[in-house]
């Protein structure tokens, strides 16, 4: 396949779970400030900084607070990092792979697209917002569904998986990260009723409470919860998880020597860590070291694999 | 409200569907009946449902703004579609097939030894003047001699019934992708009336284009590499290339993923490395396809592709040079290529056409100006002409200047009324002009679409049929009555 097709695919793939990702972190986020006291400590503004585009929402000279958040992270087009642009991204690459990708997944694609967009004004009222999160995470689903059960296994399935998944564990170490520095050190968190709670909203930002539970049959606790968001084999959203998927699909492709490598560097430098003693700042710069080691996967990919600016 | 065909208006003009006395032609029976019973809510609501299919399968075309850059617009698709008889398509098909082969070995005649001119059957100055004659391409043998492998005939039907040939598009054709995916809107608006009706299938294009490319293949192999060259998503016809190259399997390219290596050879860089490619359906005009040779300031096209071309590394359809044939002057001779080549008269006839570069005829033109058409013997889309009945009196007098100082770039001929479809409209149904563009496969075994791409001026009384000018289109149907 055209090394120009296949980056194509894999940012295809990045959007779409940036898409994903997006919604079930304001959906999550505002669930949860419905039950904190007025006036507690969780801000919308972090969810900025999540998205990488503190820069982006400054430009707007307005204040963080729930409206402004929500509206540039959800509707905003103007904001590359927002569901509606990073949609529109995705169909637009689609619109360059209609023939690579099965017919289905192209109508799914542009269907999600026209629903989300000619939701979205509705969608802002605090009433209509999960309703339309619900449709962003569905919809993206079944896309997902679509790719696997009609496309073949060839080289675009292959990078719409790496895409898919890097951009998913990119994401969870980054909800960690900025979610975290809110949240009390170690030693503190006994004293704070609300830290339960708040550690519940980084599983919830992910999908990962139920599953949590399940696999962990233990309280909501800071050390357990990092585990089972970094480290976790079978939990789909955990960046050991990711990893791990990168690996076994980077086996159909030739010259993935320096991306395994990479692959490898970041899953024992997750193995190493020793992270229920980890105050916010020393997790803080194990998470910057993640996302070197994610930076490092992408930079692999692209050299071996994309074309070279010409 | 059902609908009452005795009223619909046909006086002075041939429709498609409704013959005299308000009866249907042959071939719309079934149609007209169905629409009768359907009555004007529910015809509203499988318009809307055909606009609805359109968005979510993505059928667009782009239009390029001055201010907003390019545009993708839906489809315009009218549901009531446009109805021919079987035993009068196979006669059109004929023609098509005639006019096509006679085209190709004027082609390669031109190209080699000019028999034509030679013995008087045509003016070799207009070779020579010709826009799109490429003399690169001398001496040059495309592989079974073709060298327009697609192309796209535009006809026309005049208000006595008579089908003329209105030009022949032989250089990149487009507008098949909207023809296989208008039936299948129709398909899901109008179920039930493909059960009634003997309707043909037209969904076997890609096949037959894939199975035409795989021929000119200079390597003999099963599965050669074929590619489908397109100049980019900003180009008006991005959607055709995509869905082309879909449906027939093949990498979707530009050319700066091709490269023309040192044994003359094009190559595509995938991830496993360059793979050489052996048949470029190309959708780049000549002048773009190699800085090399043509403009050195394109960036669509491959450096070094005319040399891995003539070469015969490597085939391209249509192959370089074909336009020469495409130039509405050369049209006025296809008649006589017809007789010299084939030893046959058209099947088809051309709209009579009055030759500007002869004295006498310019003459003629001139003083007749008010009555005729006007068009550039290169000109595309309906752009640069005159409308005679239409045109002020400055506009006539601009013509006459331009005319007068370039004879050969223009030919004129009488207005053709072009015949109507009934098509749905604010007030209802009312008759609208349409022409008609099948695609005509060259290979060794040659193909006609069934039908062809049917476009329909929406304005009342327009003849423009262009999308880019307001134009919309119909699902194009060839009925077998006998079925």
């Amino acid at each position: 396949m055209l090394a120009r097709t296949v980056e194509n695919v894999y940012w295809l793939a990045r959007y779409l779970e940036r898409a994903e990702n997006i919604a079930r972190m304001i959906s999550a986020t505002s669930n949860v400030v419905l039950d904190l006291p007025r006036g507690s400590t969780l801000q919308w503004a972090p969810l900025i900084t999540i998205t990488g585009s503190d820069a982006e929402f400054a430009r707007r000279g307005l204040a963080a607070d729930e409206r402004a958040v929500v509206h540039f992270l959800i509707a905003d087009a103007s904001n590359p990092g927002s569901i509606v642009a990073s949609l529109s991204a995705a169909r637009e690459n689609a619109r360059t792979l209609r023939e690579v990708l099965p017919t289905a997944a192209w109508e799914q694609l542009n269907r999600f697209y026209h629903e989300v967009v000619d939701e979205v004004a509705a969608g802002l009222l605090q009433r209509n917002r999960f309703d339309l999160l619900k449709r962003v995470t569905v919809n993206s689903q079944a896309l997902s569904g679509l790719f696997d059960g009609t496309a073949s296994r060839n080289d675009a399935w292959t990078f719409l998986q790496l895409g898919r998944y890097l951009e998913r564990a990119d994401m969870t170490s980054r909800i960690i990260d900025v979610r975290s520095a809110e949240l009390a050190r170690p030693s503190a968190a006994e004293e704070d009723p609300y830290e339960s709670i708040k550690w519940m909203n980084v599983l919830k930002s992910l999908s990962a409470y139920q599953m949590y539970r399940l696999g962990r049959r233990t309280r909501v606790a800071r050390g357990e919860v990092l585990d089972f968001l970094l480290r976790d084999g079978q939990f789909p959203r955990s960046c050991a998880f990711c990893l791990r998927q990168m690996t076994l699909v980077l086996g159909a492709l030739p010259r993935a020597a320096q991306v395994l490598d990479a692959l490898a560097a970041a899953s024992r430098y997750l193995g190493q860590a020793e992270l229920g003693a980890l105050d916010p700042p020393a997790l803080q710069q194990l998470i910057d070291e993640v996302q070197v080691h994610f930076s490092a996967v992408h930079a692999g990919l692209a050299g071996t694999y994309f074309p070279a600016a010409r | 409200m059902h609908m009452d065909w005795s009223t619909y208006p046909t006086a002075g003009r041939f429709d498609e569907l409704v013959g005299e006395h308000g009866r249907a032609r042959a071939g719309g029976r079934a149609l007209m009946d169905y629409l009768a019973e359907l009555g004007d809510g529910e015809m509203r609501i499988r318009q809307k449902a055909a606009e609805l299919a359109i968005r979510a399968m993505g059928i667009t075309f782009t239009v390029y703004h001055e201010q907003g850059g390019s545009i993708d617009r839906a489809w315009p698709l009218d549901i009531l579609p446009r109805t021919i008889a079987l035993r009068d398509w196979q006669r059109i098909d004929l023609g098509l097939r005639q006019r096509a082969r006679a085209l190709n070995l004027f082609i390669d005649d031109v190209y080699h030894q000019q028999r034509i001119i030679r013995d008087g059957a045509f003016p070799g100055e207009l070779i020579a003047t010709s826009k799109n004659y490429r003399p690169m391409c001398q001496g040059i043998s495309p592989p079974h001699g073709v060298w327009a492998h697609i192309c796209g005939s535009d006809l026309v039907r005049d208000h006595d019934g008579t089908v003329y040939v209105l030009e022949d598009n032989l250089r990149v054709p487009s507008g098949v992708s909207y023809m296989v995916e208008n039936r299948a809107v129709i398909k899901r608006v109008f179920p039930e009336l493909f059960e009634r009706a003997a309707i043909l299938p037209v969904d076997d294009y890609p096949s037959r284009l894939h199975e035409m490319l795989v021929s000119m293949s200079p390597r003999a192999q099963d599965r050669p590499e074929i590619v489908v060259l397109t100049p980019g998503i900003y180009n008006s016809a991005y959607f055709e290339h995509a869905y082309l190259a879909g449906q027939m399997g093949c990498e979707l390219v530009e050319g700066r993923d091709l490269v023309v290596q040192d044994d003359d050879c094009v190559y595509m860089q995938t991830i496993r490395g360059w793979t050489r490619i052996d048949v470029i359906y190309r959708r780049i005009d000549d002048e773009f396809l190699d800085p090399e040779v043509f403009r050195a300031d394109s960036t669509l096209g491959v450096a070094g592709l005319m040399r891995a071309w003539s070469k015969g590394n490597v085939a391209l359809a249509n192959a370089p040079g074909a336009g020469v044939a495409d130039d509405k002057l050369v049209y006025t001779y296809v008649p006589a290529m017809i007789r010299y080549y084939l030893g046959e008269d058209a099947i088809l006839p051309n709209v009579p056409s009055w030759r500007c570069r002869d004295p006498a005829q310019l003459e003629h033109v001139l003083a007749h100006l008010h009555e005729l058409v006007v068009k550039p013997v290169d000109g595309s889309g309906g752009y640069g002409m005159l409308m005679g009945p239409s045109s002020t009196e400055d506009e006539r007098e601009q013509f006459a200047r331009a005319l007068r100082a370039a004879p050969r770039d223009f030919i004129a001929q009488p207005v053709v009324s072009l015949s109507t479809v009934p098509t749905l409209v604010e007030g209802g149904i009312e008759p609208r002009h349409v022409d008609l563009r099948p695609f005509i496969l060259s290979g060794p075994s040659p193909y006609v679409t069934t039908g062809g791409l049917t476009r329909v001026a929406l304005r009342r009384g327009s003849l423009v049929v262009n999308s880019s000018q307001g134009g919309g289109s119909k699902d194009t149907w060839i009925v077998d009555t006998e079925a």
